[in-house]
């Protein structure tokens, strides 16, 4: 037996291991999301090049030429990233308070579908700057209902949000369907097609040339601002906060923690409303089951790259429609089908989600295993 | 026939978990045919040293033999492969399953239901265990899921069992059957370990105790020649002086009556059973007990966080207007100027939040202040500066979400925030816990200067000398019972011990919960 001063224990250590990072210094997340972004180009370059032969700076080129090709390009690339920013920002405060909102597509679907029954229904009883009115009041108040019912019903009940919300989706989805064949235009089409074309009776104002969208951007531009003050700067941002790190701190400082989940997600399904108002009214002047083309699941991707700061979500909401719609280009230039598009999306989405974990946690090698094998011997 | 052979045995243990000591060279053995009772106070490291027997946790330093070979039992795999099995304080069953699925999840080979079924009754005859394999976890008793998990470990053939504070979740009438099932199992020359803090189930079960003092093994002794004073002794120490000052209180009046405060649990648990006190102001009304002896429950009642089942607390105010606190919202009570320091075993779960800085925790409070709809962020921001000053904080700026500070500095900015209110009344719970020596006394010092203050401190602890030395009187919590009150000024610590494992401190009155003291 050896001697007891001598005892030490003889464990292998394992070849790594995993800790969190208690303090993430600043460079550290730059960096890391910069090696990522360019190991997923590389991965996407070698990926390409094996697979079609073609030259993989060509690929990068196609990426940048889809967004930003031609002017028009460019503004529509512009509008998308406003449209998807909004949205991004409509889910965060829910996001911030640990609900789980993935019923972004029906909120703003609800919203869609409120403006266009304004347009409809209300264009022989009222002149169009009522119309707008009523437009405006209706979608967010459609979207407001979407995310008001399940967070009464965690609040109450203790439903569970995630469910709940996508649930919700279909709701709506399942009703703009119904509405589309109620008010089919022409008939027998089971198409709404472009609401009030000649009177553009309810079409949102146009700032400049219609083609630029002004009036989607500066409405996602203040929203974005509003929201980042009521986060950071105003006492129901951090009551919601204090809500969503703990619970039972929010109790203990006497925060009514039901009333915050539901004020909260009204907020959350209004801002979505909002965005099925600009899509509706300003964007797309129709309503169809796809309009809002899961943007709501997108946001919650651009939220949390953005580690739920709404102004770091210009940023990501612009990556991410950046790669959309240079994925679409690289699939037509190059004659590749979609799903070639989708596969480069999937690697570079991989490669930037994977990065937070090497910023979240940090990775121990084993050190010297001859050094202390021999110690022992 | 294997009759107390040597099953394990443990050679200068170290463990540490950070800077703290949980276990310092503990050298022991676990025997064959024999039951072995760990005894010893909160902290005292008695889980810590078994989940380095059961895989959970690899000791820093030292050596662990099984069967006379030197091992090292890096999972709770290895463990069950050397024939150790641990049964947690916390049942891991997994509910929609039947019995029989839990027992054989995760085993390797081909799911024979039936099969499993049979040696399971077989396990279950031989013991004299009662359950039914094909029963759903969610529609069973916690006796009957103990049950289950002590299946479940022999059934992979452990010979060598750990259980962790058995008795805490029983009746006393499943803890005899779970006693006579223990007894069957050392028959049959299996080595059974139970960790304890009740000395009437020591004496009930075991035939060895060895007792573990902060982390240090204090001594061991056959159970048949030891008296509950003895093991009392061993497992608090003898008293330590502490030069924690004491000043006389100031005009003592009532401050807050509670009277036979009932707290019943969501599953049915009686977590404080007919307790009444009144604690003074200007004077520290310290609360002893084993953890989970009703002293959460007892501060969040007061606070409002706890719904009470049946009392009252009464606020007396200066001018002698009495109002009852249950009912009342808990920022109704903390406006009545009753604050409320609970630091939590994970520190951050209640009271602070982990991920905003000092000036947003110190907000907490206080954010409602103010007619804008914004927050205001100077009045915190000093109230934090003057926390960092007073209290020496070491932080690197006000901004640092107070995640990152150390354990002590988190605890000074709870305690500081809360004496900032101003309060009346002070409820602190394990304010010092984990702290080093010159941070507990600077918080001891807080607590001392608020009593001068006039304020009424409820004062949990966990470190009995401590309590001694800083009470003016002490509250005896015991299984949710009051065992009793005494004077802090030359308290004896033996008797407290006792009180707080015994209902009333005495080793000959009557045995608290029916439980068998014979020995």
């Amino acid at each position: 037996m050896p001697s007891p001063q001598t005892a030490k224990t003889q464990a292998r250590e394992p070849l790594f291991h995993i800790t969190k990072r208690v303090l993430v210094p600043r460079f550290t997340g730059l960096k890391v999301r910069l090696i990522a972004i360019v190991l997923a180009m590389a991965v996407c370059a070698l990926l390409t090049t094996i697979l079609t032969g073609e030259n993989p700076l060509s690929i990068f080129q196609s990426i940048f030429s889809g967004s930003f090709g031609t002017v028009r390009k460019t503004w529509s690339t512009i509008r998308d990233v406003a449209i998807l920013l909004i949205i991004s920002v409509a889910v965060t405060p829910a996001f911030r308070m640990r609900f789980w909102n993935v019923g972004g597509d029906g909120q703003a679907l609800a919203g869609c579908l409120a403006a266009a029954a304004c347009m409809i229904t209300l264009r022989d009883v009222m002149p169009s700057w009522a119309i707008m009115i009523c437009m405006t009041v209706a979608s967010i108040a459609a979207g407001a209902l979407w995310g008001f019912l399940p967070a009464f019903f965690k609040a109450k009940w203790g439903t569970n949000e995630t469910l709940f919300t996508l649930m919700m989706n279909y709701i709506a989805t399942q009703l703009v369907a119904f509405f589309c064949v109620v008010w089919e235009n022409p008939k027998g089409s089971g198409q709404i097609g472009i609401i009030n074309q000649r009177t553009q009776i309810g079409w949102l104002p146009v700032i400049g040339e219609s083609k630029y969208h002004l009036f989607s951007i500066i409405v996602a531009v203040v929203v974005c601002l509003a929201m980042y003050f009521y986060l950071n700067y105003h006492k129901h941002g951090f009551e919601l906060t204090v809500v969503g790190e703990s619970e039972r701190t929010a109790h203990y400082v006497g925060i009514k923690v039901d009333r915050v989940i539901m004020r909260t997600m009204l907020l959350s399904g209004a801002v979505c409303g909002l965005t099925g108002l600009l899509l509706v009214g300003s964007v797309n002047h129709t309503l169809t089951t796809t309009l809002v083309d899961g943007r709501g699941f997108t946001a919650v991707m651009v939220a949390w790259l953005a580690h739920f700061n709404p102004l770091w979500m210009v940023l990501t909401s612009f990556l991410l429609v950046l790669l959309d719609r240079g994925a679409s280009e690289i699939a037509t230039n190059f004659a590749l089908n979609e799903s070639f598009s989708d596969i480069l999306t999937g690697v570079i989405l991989f490669f930037i989600i994977g990065s937070e974990f090497f910023i979240r946690y940090e990775i121990h090698f084993r050190h010297h295993p001859g050094k202390e094998a021999a110690e022992h011997v | 026939m294997d009759n107390n052979t040597v099953a394990v045995r443990l050679e200068h243990i170290t463990k540490r978990f950070g800077a703290v000591i949980a276990n310092n060279d503990v050298t022991m053995e676990i025997r064959r045919g024999e039951i072995l009772a760990i005894l010893g106070e909160n902290g005292s490291g008695k889980t810590t040293l078994m989940n380095m027997i059961s895989g959970i946790y690899f000791p820093d330093e030292g050596k662990v033999y099984v069967n006379g070979k030197e091992v090292s039992i890096r999972s709770p795999r290895d463990a069950i492969d050397m024939g150790i099995g641990m049964i947690h304080q916390h049942f891991k069953l997994v509910d929609v399953l039947t019995a029989a699925e839990n027992i054989v999840l995760g085993l390797p080979g081909k799911l024979n239901l039936k099969q499993a079924a049979k040696r399971i009754r077989e396990i279950c005859d031989a013991y004299g265990f009662d359950v039914d394999p094909n029963q759903k976890i969610y529609t069973m008793s916690v006796s009957q899921k103990q049950t289950v998990e002590i299946i479940k470990v022999l059934y992979r053939g452990a010979d060598i069992l750990i259980l962790d504070e058995p008795t805490a979740v029983l009746t006393p009438q499943e803890a005899d059957k779970l006693f006579a099932v223990l007894r069957n199992m050392r028959r049959d020359g299996k080595a059974i370990v139970i960790i304890t803090h009740k000395l009437a189930e020591v004496q009930a079960i075991s035939d060895r105790v060895v007792t573990l003092r902060r982390g240090e093994y204090v001594g061991e002794e056959q159970t048949s020649r030891v008296t509950p004073q003895e093991m009392t002794d061993m497992m608090v120490g003898h008293k330590v002086q502490l030069n924690i000052e004491r000043p006389d209180p100031v005009s003592p009046k009532p401050r807050i009556e509670v009277k036979n405060l009932t707290v019943v649990s969501g599953d049915g648990v009686v977590q404080l059973d007919h307790v009444s006190f009144t604690a003074n102001s200007g004077e520290i009304l310290g609360v002893a007990g084993i953890s989970g002896s009703g002293q959460k429950e007892l501060l969040e009642a007061i606070a409002g966080l706890q719904a009470a089942t049946e009392g009252s607390i009464t606020y007396i105010d200066d001018d002698g207007t009495r109002e009852e606190l249950i009912g009342k919202d808990p920022l109704e009570i903390a406006d009545m100027g009753v604050a409320l320091s609970f630091v939590p075993e994970d520190r951050l779960g209640m009271g602070l939040v982990g991920d905003m800085g000092l000036t947003d925790n110190m907000m907490l409070r206080s954010y409602r202040q103010g007619a804008g709809p914004f927050t205001d962020r100077s009045a915190p921001r000093q109230v934090a500066q003057n926390v960092v000053e007073e209290l020496e904080v070491k932080t690197p700026s006000l901004e640092t979400p107070v995640r990152r500070l150390s354990g002590g500095n988190v605890q000074k900015v709870l305690v500081g925030r809360e004496i900032t209110s101003a309060p009346k009344v002070l409820l602190t719970a394990y304010a010092v816990r984990g702290l080093d020596i010159n941070a507990s006394y600077t918080i001891y010092d807080l607590i001392n200067r608020q009593k001068a203050q006039g304020v009424a401190v409820i004062y949990v602890g966990e470190d009995l000398d401590v309590l001694l030395a800083l009470s003016d009187r002490i509250l005896v919590l015991c299984g949710g019972k009051v065992s009793g009150i005494v004077p802090g000024r030359g308290a004896d610590k033996q008797q407290v011990g006792l009180m707080m494992t015994q209902m009333g401190g005495d080793a000959h009155a009557q045995p608290a919960d029916g439980e068998d003291t014979g020995a």
